[in-house]
């Protein structure tokens, strides 16, 4: 969330966080009554505030009728789940068995220096967020990165600013070569 | 009805009963660590894996329903090196200072780790991560020493339905405790201290007053006296070997006199005055709710139905979870507080010294006596009532530091005045307990007539069923109370949050209606306190019950306005109950808190 309020929500428009709680709270009244309502309810609440602010998990968790401690439980037990802003575009390195065997650690090395930011951390202009994850299941064209919602297959720690260039000044939605649509 | 064997020896069981039930039948004890009787069957610690003929894997026994025809193997070398495997690896991690940790010799993982013969742990690396927390005034956790065997958590949430703890973070990270690794202090724990008292290890205790009792017994300007609580009488044997439900009334009054203290009173004494300040506010809120015009008081009181106010962890989880329902809560001090605020007031005045002299040291049942006597609300006698607040536990370990032979002591009794009191102060103890009290005085001064039950006790709200409902209609009522007559008084006692929560619930959504309502925190009341000897289960529950009746029944008073060191306290100081000194010393008022 920027100074003034503002937060950038993940579908491009500028919302306040006011605007972004009412829209939680008609969420909340669909799942209310659904069992198992947490994850998803997490997970869209992710989607419309880029990540997992307090004030929003408070409300999850009142919505919901849960515990806090709960509610927190589930998000820290989730890796894919963030309680701190998340820059623009979320790169994740797959470090299962088979890109790690191909060299996805060599990439994470090369997208850490490059982007001067450790695992889970984002860059200082809010551009991007990195992250591991274990498997996105293209495992026969390791070593896999996933930027946003797509994945980039055979990723050579050489080309990594080839890739990350794409996202640097569009919004990432041009296509990209060696790339597909998950 | 299920045959089976264990190791060879053929037995008979219940459905549903578990392996390691069946076992215990046929005297085979088998280790365990994260089991609750009752509570907790998840089989995380695999500490009882057992071994089944024609399983390929080794069974935990606790969650392993016995079944037809089941060739069951609890002592082979298969499984022995497993239990053994399991407790070194939980020992890798561990942080064993067991010296100078509070549970030395009381610890369940040192208990197992003896009992399997571990003598050597072969894995080395890194330990479990640490969070100290000594937030609140009741409770320190240190998750270094957390094996995340969830028993508190299962307790947090299921029993108490308070949900302050729950497994934060995954693999070798995960820390048990509050949202986020935020401290105690700062979310909905009510400080009950049920996570301590079925914690296996020192992962989470009491809140250390000893020294501070020490300091004060040794500080010759300051005149100590002591408290202790009804329940502590039935459970202060255990910490001395004594079975469940020994009473030790006489041999603890020896005891606190060697320790040192200048006087040893009793909470009894201020259960008796609670009963008649709350006896008396509930005849004001049945008058008010009934008769045309209000109660005919200046004062205004709050609405039916009436809490019970004893317990300060109820109080906290009123105030977080249904602050807009406080005033139900009567408002009387609980013993306790009432006790330190008479003892600097009046008894202060008697013996001829300022409040700031006296120190109240209270031995409590309960972990969240440590967080009530120091609310901001309970200085009425000028400065902080209660001053200190010793669990059980810490008595036991006071007694033995101090050198006292416990089993070789006399019988002594407490010292007067403000050690008389009744049997209905002895019952404070245990579920029902409160109620009983307050129907055996709030009956006999509406109609002028005892209480119209066998012995006294009300049976229908004795016993470990987690709510219990009772009624009665009065006749005949006195002149006074004639307001009463034919109304049918619904009572209903609950004990363990998640029972309490059901009983709100119910009254909010119209389905219940009651005049009176006794909650207390702990399953079982103030006798399976967060405070009391580990680890107390429904067996050592109801031996202890059983003895705070027998307590009761020895008495030759029984009800509380009979007591006459409470007769002369208002003769010579409160003047009348509810009157304004009482009102300024005796009662309370709530804050609302967050839920989140």
């Amino acid at each position: 969330m920027s100074d003034d309020g503002i937060v950038k929500c993940a579908c491009g428009e500028e919302a306040s966080e006011e605007e972004l709680l009412a829209r939680l709270d008609t969420v909340l009244k669909d799942y209310r009554d659904k069992p198992g309502a947490l994850i998803p309810v997490l997970q869209i609440a992710q989607g419309l505030f880029g990540y997992l602010p307090e004030s929003a998990l408070k409300r999850i968790a009142l919505g919901l009728d849960k515990s806090y401690s709960e509610v927190a439980g589930v998000v820290s037990f989730y890796s894919f789940f963030s309680t701190v802003p998340r820059g623009k575009h979320l790169v994740r390195v797959c470090l299962g068995t088979a890109c790690y065997v191909r060299g996805g650690k060599r990439v994470l090395d090369a997208l850490k220096q490059k982007l001067k930011v450790d695992v889970g951390e984002t860059t200082p202009d809010r551009v991007f967020t990195l992250e591991v994850a274990r498997c996105f299941g293209a495992c026969g064209l390791a070593p896999a990165i996933m930027i946003d919602e797509e994945v980039h297959h055979r990723v050579k720690p050489s080309r990594i600013e080839l890739v990350l260039s794409k996202y640097r000044n569009g919004n990432g939605d041009a296509p990209v070569e060696r790339s597909a649509k998950r | 009805m299920p045959k089976l064997t264990i190791d060879n020896i053929p037995v008979e069981v219940a459905d549903g009963t578990t392996v390691l039930e069946a076992a215990a039948k046929v005297g085979i004890e088998i280790p365990t660590l994260c089991y609750m009787k009752g509570v907790q069957t998840i089989g995380a610690c695999r500490v009882c894996v057992v071994e089944v003929e024609g399983a390929r894997n080794l069974a935990a026994s606790c969650a392993l329903p016995a079944t037809e025809g089941m060739k069951v193997r609890t002592n082979t070398r298969r499984v022995r090196e497993a239990r053994r495997t399991v407790v070194e690896l939980l020992l890798s991690e561990h942080d064993g200072d067991c010296q100078t940790c509070a549970r030395n010799e009381d610890c369940e993982l040192q208990s197992v780790a003896r009992t399997l013969g571990v003598r050597d742990v072969r894995y080395t690396g890194a330990k479990a991560p640490r969070y100290r927390d000594s937030s609140t005034p009741a409770l320190t956790r240190d998750t270094a020493k957390c094996i995340t065997c969830r028993r508190c958590v299962t307790v947090c949430n299921q029993v108490q339905g308070v949900a302050a703890l729950w497994a934060q973070n995954r693999g070798f990270k995960t820390v048990i405790g509050p949202a986020f690794c935020q401290e105690l202090d700062d979310v909905v724990c009510v400080q009950c201290g049920q996570c301590g008292a079925v914690c296996p290890v020192g992962a989470i205790t009491e809140q250390d007053h000893i020294a501070r009792v020490w300091d004060a017994l040794d500080d010759p300007s300051k005149h100590v006296i002591v408290q202790t609580a009804p329940a502590i009488r039935a459970a202060l044997g255990e910490c001395f070997g004594y079975p469940p439900g020994t009473r030790v009334t006489g041999k603890m009054a020896a005891a606190l006199r060697r320790l040192g203290f200048a006087a040893v009173f009793d909470t009894n004494f201020a259960a008796d005055l609670t009963i008649i300040e709350e006896g008396t506010e509930l005849l004001m809120r049945l008058k008010q709710a009934l008769v045309p015009g209000g109660n005919g008081h200046k004062h205004q009181y709050g609405p039916l139905p009436m809490f019970t106010s004893c317990s300060p962890g109820w109080i906290k989880f009123m105030e977080h979870y249904y602050p807009d329902m406080t005033a139900n809560l009567s408002t009387c001090k609980s013993p306790q507080q009432m006790f330190g605020a008479i003892a600097k007031t009046y008894y202060a005045q008697k013996i001829g010294k300022r409040a700031e002299d006296i120190y109240v040291v209270s031995v409590m049942p309960c972990t969240a006596k440590k967080f009530e006597c120091q609310r901001p609300e309970m200085t009425d006698s000028g400065v902080q009532d209660v001053d200190a607040v010793l669990t059980t536990r810490e008595l036991g370990r006071m007694i033995k530091q101090a050198g006292i032979d416990f089993a070789k002591l006399p019988d002594e009794q407490m010292d007067a005045p403000l050690g008389i009191s009744t049997g209905a102060a002895d019952i404070f103890a245990n579920t029902g307990g409160v109620m009983e009290a307050a129907l055996r005085t709030a009956w006999e001064l509406i109609t002028g007539r005892p209480l119209p039950f066998e012995n006294l006790h009300v049976k229908p709200i004795e016993g470990l069923e987690g709510v219990k409902e009772a009624s009665a209609k009065v006749t005949d009522a006195l002149p006074a109370w004639k307001f009463l007559e034919g109304a049918e008084l619904k009572v209903a006692v609950a004990h363990g949050l998640g029972n309490a929560r059901k009983v709100i619930e119910r009254i909010r959504s119209g389905q219940a209606q009651y005049h009176f309502v006794e909650i207390m925190t702990c399953p079982g009341g103030c006798i399976g306190g967060g405070g009391q000897p580990r680890l107390t289960d429904d067996d050592v529950r109801r031996a202890r019950i059983a003895a705070i009746y027998e307590e009761d029944e020895h008495r030759e008073l029984r009800k509380s306005h009979e007591n006459p060191a409470i007769q002369q306290l208002y003769k010579e100081f409160l003047g009348e109950p509810l009157g304004e000194k009482s009102h300024h010393l005796l009662h309370t008022k709530y804050a609302a808190r967050t839920r989140v």
